[in-house]
């Protein structure tokens, strides 16, 4: 159990999240420019995502396509008819000074997702998903005073993903936003980058005398994009809540930024000086109607989710849950594992290199499952090697690194390196017999109820082979021959 | 009679029959303009290179590859219509020296059609006024009496054509601003249905309602100008999928069998008796020619300017919240921060209509009155599309004035602007209802100023209103009447 800096015995915590997901589409939400990231600035614009007067927006339909995708893997209702709103505010990252956004009727309603709780499996009611665009980005040069405006992400499309209060603790806040990640990716409409930006979220943290129906005051602290914010972030509006009751204070209901570099939160705004963003329907879209058909086609589309995938592999592989949960965070790394049990179906020696070395490798080389520098065949083969007794545990840790940064082929390289596992009796007779004969201090030992020394010979043993011979009959053979 | 006094399908004949190459019609028409521009300022900017243009269109006509009903035709364009060539004001401070990016898609498919731009048309500011006096670039003057205004917000594109500084003219309708300034100045303006032509490229005011439409000498001119523009487009998403208007079956002079009613709620309290007497006379011309005249009572007509000026504000505060002195357009010398960046440049860079009805529809949106204002306003918009209905499963036109008055004098109406909203009562619901109408000329009063009627009609029936505008202009004299004209 975690330590906190206040006594949370007294209350509860309600967590509700708005989590912005940008869309991985090709081009923006009204307009034909590239959502590719990391261009010169303003290179991918035109004079609809700039503003421009005059200018109309023409609704990408894959943005529409991604959403109910989304609602639909999230257990939502789809809005047939549903339409776009205007959000009116002035900031410079925002060239036509309102954001087109969805108000009165969201794409989405009603949803849940299931997460790993604080007790055990729970569902997060999912509120609504919209659709909306991007703003543009600014950059603040200190030494000039100047500031810079970057239009290029202005129009990526952005789903905002609104939860119920249903999470009670940091950890269950990032349990569901992994879990919304994994969906959204798995179903390709966003890659779900936190570091890139690509998905960021909002918190809505109160708390209440423990047991209580009725609910506190809540704060919203905005724009937070790691995990590791989310936690921090969470914690201290916990904390400083807390803090305010027990001085016989109260929470103001107000918008927060956290600095994440000092771990402070910061008021932003007052409910009195909140925006009034005067919603109106966008006049310059048509209302939209979804129809049965086009649901059910997206329906047909969607891929096995992550939940349904490690239930599949509970059930068909025998994995443990935790085993199979680590699996699935990344599609990527599922599919893989997928094909390379196809091929030599043993899932838990699979998955055993995936999650030890695999992940680690990974890790040390900051690629993703995706760019996985080797084929399903080769590890497959490793597998087979391994489960026939040809090579032992150490062998193949060792080739299995080969693979990886080498993209060698494993059957050639143990034949080419003669590393096939030295299972021959009579040798290994030879050799059982060689070491006692060398080490009669350790002989004594043993016999002399020391059980150690048999670590010691047979590491004599491995270390002569090189890690070849068969462990487990060496073992075995000392024993035999020192019990006479 | 100088050439420039030619209809435009007067002109296309000359042009064919090489009576006159395109480069000299242009010419005069530049010499023309010069001449009267500073007398009626319905030019803001005018195109250099027209000339130029106008030989290409000539070789192109030579060649073979250019026959359009406004092949070398001088044209003028409203300020609020997006062209690269020329700056596009909006007759604002606002937007002074602007140059847009890209061209509209009604400038485009003009320029394809061969049409020569002469020049941008002024304007009440971003279209917000009805008598072209709150441009910033001076006040467009009514060439039938200079000391009376052209009407608006589409001034400039009236007083062009009227001055004969073009063939014909695009405007913009958003309650009447091509209908009421054609009306004022003895012309032919179409407003289309909504989503018959794309509005891309026309700088919005209130988005639901605006629509581009001609204004020309007479009807004819001006159904092949709409034909010209009109069309879906897939840069505008209201726009309507179906091809551009082909009136060549319906100039016919025949209107028998078709039922025109009259709203007798127009022509009571507040109409100039000159008008109500032009409009009945107008009724007896269109009986002759066949039609069956019928009075009635249109419901609904006293909510359509209250709902239209919190429909029209609330979208123009939106629409117009991106001139924030930031990316193009004014931008003021000092400013101490962000805030007090927008507060200068939107302060210095708008006049006093722009602010008011900015500030109108702020109101509107702003939470807690939206569901009073805004939404009740969408409800009324809704039963005024039910009353037109209504109207229309009786008849196929509603024969109606344009306004309660004549052109009135220069300065007259800034000083009472709520009785200058009210003028607006016999053209609004047209735009609310998205519906198209004709304005005609249908007389003038005693001091010789035009009167101006409208033909109404449900959603795309145009080719109605066109036979019923062409049928009566065959057999009336008012739209050729022609002004005076002060020459420098």
């Amino acid at each position: 159990m975690a330590e906190y800096y206040s006594d949370r015995s007294k209350y509860d915590v309600v967590i509700g999240l708005e989590v912005h997901v940008e869309m991985s589409t090709k081009t923006k939400i009204f307009c034909g420019c590239s959502t590719a990231f990391g261009a010169e600035p303003n290179t991918q614009t035109c004079p609809v995502c700039t503003g421009m007067p005059g200018v109309l927006p023409v609704l990408n339909e894959q943005v529409v396509q991604n959403a109910i995708a989304a609602g639909l893997a999230t257990n939502c209702e789809i809005t047939q008819n549903c339409k776009f709103d205007r959000k009116n505010y002035f900031y410079p990252d925002l060239p036509k000074a309102f954001q087109t956004s969805q108000l009165y009727l969201p794409i989405c309603r009603n949803g849940w997702v299931e997460i790993n709780g604080d007790n055990g499996k729970k569902k997060v009611r999912i509120h609504q998903i919209h659709m909306e665009e991007d703003a543009g980005k600014l950059s603040h040069h200190d030494n000039t005073g100047e500031t810079f405006i970057d239009y290029n992400r202005c129009g990526v499309p952005l789903m905002e993903i609104v939860s119920e209060p249903d999470m009670t603790s940091a950890t269950e806040a990032c349990a569901y936003m992994e879990a919304l990640a994994a969906i959204m990716s798995y179903l390709g409409v966003s890659d779900c980058k936190l570091e890139e930006g690509s998905m960021r979220g909002d918190i809505n943290v109160s708390i209440k005398p423990k047991g209580s129906s009725v609910l506190g005051t809540r704060t919203e602290t905005k724009n937070l994009n790691s995990f590791k914010a989310i936690t921090r972030a969470i914690e201290w509006e916990i904390d400083r809540q807390i803090d305010l009751l027990e001085n016989g204070e109260k929470v103001v209901q107000e918008t927060r930024r956290w600095d994440d570099e000092k771990g402070i939160g910061y008021t932003m705004r007052s409910k009195e000086n909140a925006h009034d963003y005067r919603y109106f329907p966008e006049p310059d879209l048509a209302p939209m109607h979804i129809s049965d058909e086009w649901i059910a086609e997206v329906k047909a589309k969607i891929p096995e989710l992550p939940q349904q995938k490690q239930a599949r592999y509970l059930n068909e592989w025998q994995l443990s849950e935790y085993d199979a949960g680590m699996i699935v965070r990344s599609k990527a790394l599922a599919l893989f594992c997928e094909e390379t049990v196809a091929l030599c179906n043993e899932p838990k020696e699979v998955v055993n290199f995936l999650m030890g070395d695999g992940l680690r490798l990974l890790n040390e080389n900051c690629l993703d499952a995706k760019d996985m520098p080797f084929a399903p065949k080769q590890l497959s083969d490793l597998v087979s090697l391994v489960v026939k007794g040809s090579i032992n545990k150490t062998t193949a840790k060792a080739v299995f690194e080969k693979i990886f940064r080498e993209n060698i082929d494993p059957i050639e390289y143990v034949k080419a390196n003669n590393l096939e596992m030295v299972s021959d009796e009579e040798e290994l007779v030879q050799m059982v017999a060689d070491v006692i004969a060398a080490n009669p201090k350790s002989v004594a030992d043993y016999k002399g109820g020391k059980k150690a020394a048999l670590g010691f010979l047979v590491g004599q043993i491995m270390r002569a082979t090189k890690g070849r011979a068969n462990a487990a009959r060496v073992n075995e053979l000392i024993r035999e021959m020192l019990q006479d | 009679m100088s050439i420039l006094e030619l209809s435009v399908k007067e002109l296309r004949k000359k042009i064919t029959n090489k009576e006159i190459s395109v480069p000299e019609v242009v010419k005069a028409q530049l010499a023309h303009i010069e001449k009267t521009n500073p007398l009626y300022n319905a030019y803001h900017d005018i195109n250099k290179n027209a000339l130029l243009r106008a030989e290409t269109v000539q070789k192109e006509i030579e060649a073979g590859t250019l026959d359009s009903a406004f092949a070398g035709v001088p044209v003028a364009v409203k300020d609020n219509i997006c062209t690269t060539e020329m700056t596009t004001t909006c007759g604002s401070k606002m937007l002074t020296g602007f140059h847009s990016p890209y061209n509209a898609t009604v400038v485009k498919r003009l320029q394809k059609a061969g049409a020569v731009i002469m020049g941008k048309a002024n304007m009440d500011e971003f279209a917000m006024g009805s008598t072209s006096e709150t441009c910033y670039y001076g006040a467009v003057k009514n060439p039938w009496n200079p000391e009376h205004v052209s009407g608006g917000s589409s001034g400039g594109s009236a007083v062009a054509v009227a001055s004969y500084g073009a063939f014909a003219s695009l405007g913009s309708d958003t309650g009447g601003s091509i209908r009421q300034p054609a009306a004022y100045c003895n012309m032919t303006g179409v407003k289309p249905t909504y989503g018959s032509v794309s509005r891309f490229g026309l700088v919005a005011y209130g988005s639901s309602l605006d629509q581009i439409g001609p204004i020309a000498h007479n009807i004819e001119d001006a159904a092949a100008m709409l034909a010209i523009i009109s069309g879906y487009d897939d840069q505008d998403s209201t726009s309507l999928k179906q091809g551009p208007f082909d009136f060549n079956d319906c100039l016919k002079e025949d209107l028998e069998g078709k039922k025109i009613g009259i709203p007798v709620n127009y022509l009571g309290e507040g109409i100039d008796p000159e008008i109500k007497a032009a409009i009945y006379e107008a009724a007896k011309k269109l009986s002759e020619l066949g039609a069956e005249c019928e009075e009635f009572i249109l419901p609904m007509v006293d909510y359509a300017v209250p709902a239209y000026y919190i429909i029209a504000s609330a979208e123009a505060s939106s629409n117009l919240s991106r001139f924030d002195g930031i990316k193009y357009g004014y931008h003021p010398k000092k400013f101490t921060d962000l805030e007090d960046l927008y507060l200068t440049a939107r302060s210095e860079g708008f006049g006093m209509e722009v602010k008011r009805r900015i500030m109108l529809g702020t109101f509107a949106l702003s939470s807690g009155y939206y569901d009073a204002y805004y939404q009740k306003a969408l409800k009324v918009k809704a039963l005024i599309k039910q009353a037109f209905d209504g109207a229309f499963a009786k008849y196929d036109t509603i024969l109606s004035p344009v306004a309660p008055t004549v052109a009135p004098k220069l300065g007259e109406s800034l000083n009472n602007l709520l009785q200058m909203y009210l003028s607006d009562i016999y053209t609004v619901s047209v735009n609310l209802a998205g519906i198209p109408a004709v304005s005609l000329p249908c007389g003038f009063n005693k001091e010789n100023l035009p009167i101006g009627m409208q033909f109404l009609g449900q959603a795309l029936s145009e080719k109605t209103l066109v036979q019923l505008a062409y049928a009566y202009q065959s057999i009336t004299e008012h739209h050729h009447k022609k002004p005076q004209l002060e020459v420098l």
